[in-house]
């Protein structure tokens, strides 16, 4: 899935990384507990979808080389999240939306879940 | 093991600033992306570095992270100045957390910080006792494959 469909899908431009919308993402993964995020198996072309806004969230995907962050719930990020978001060429786009009825609107769209380990 | 030390890089690493914590293993991944190891094993080292930074921040009195670079493998080694881990097999159990509330509201807390950096590691080794120090070593071999 194009990120340009995402952002036609949650009705909410990309605020950082702006020129990524021809950029895909094959798997979504939703928490605002970022161990979580940190064990996911495999973190290629994952989507992270959370409520959780802070300058961790952006470091927890650093570490896993995860580009695009959807923030729900009508969150703004802060100067320091964006600028670090920059730094690290990620890109967040924020949603009014819920968690749930943001990743249902991306699963019935083609999002997949991301691979876990078990 | 060969022990010839290729490269060292030490951080300095302080109790409860959740705005710094994480900087020490963003250098660490920058540094081993500009030596061009494996992007596997660069993802496996930032995520033991990384809850072992965090964990630094939430826990303990203050501490250091180090990264040694050898031919055969790196050893990132967590130390911190206390207050120690009383049951370390029961810190180990997945779900298991003595985080604070401040930790959790900054999406940890979790009870995976000590498992997520057992799944990325060839060894692992934990040094504490209560009321003292922490030390965790974590070695990961270039030929070696986490299944």
């Amino acid at each position: 899935m194009k990120i340009r469909e995402i952002k036609e899908l949650l009705g909410s431009e990309p605020i950082t990384c702006v020129d990524c919308l021809d950029e895909e993402v094959t798997y979504g993964f939703a928490s605002d507990l970022m161990s979580d995020v940190l064990a996911l198996s495999s973190s290629n072309h994952v989507l992270l979808i959370t409520g959780l806004m802070n300058l961790q969230t952006i470091r927890t995907a650093e570490m896993k080389d995860i580009k695009f962050i959807v923030f729900v719930r009508g969150k703004v990020p802060d100067e320091g999240i964006i600028e670090l978001a920059r730094e690290n060429g990620l890109c967040i786009i924020c949603t009014k939306e819920s968690m749930f009825w943001t990743c249902g609107v991306l699963f019935s769209n083609g999002l997949q879940g991301a691979k876990i380990n078990k | 093991m060969i022990d010839k030390e290729i490269l060292k890089l030490h951080y300095d690493i302080a109790s409860g600033d959740y705005i710094k914590g994480g900087e020490a293993s963003s250098n660490i991944k920058r540094a081993l992306m500009q030596l061009g190891v494996d992007n596997d094993i660069i993802k496996r080292i930032c995520v033991a570095s990384y809850e072992a930074e965090i964990n630094i921040v939430i826990h303990s009195l203050g501490g250091y992270m180090e990264m040694k670079i050898f031919e055969d493998r790196i050893e990132l080694i967590a130390s911190d100045i206390g207050p120690g881990i009383s049951d370390i097999e029961l810190a180990m159990t997945v779900g298991y957390s003595t985080a604070t509330q401040g930790a959790r509201e900054m999406g940890f807390g979790a009870g995976m910080g000590l498992p997520n950096i057992k799944t990325n590691c060839d060894e692992l080794d934990i040094q504490s006792s209560e009321g003292g120090s922490t030390t965790i070593t974590m070695k990961i071999y270039f030929n070696k494959v986490v299944s």
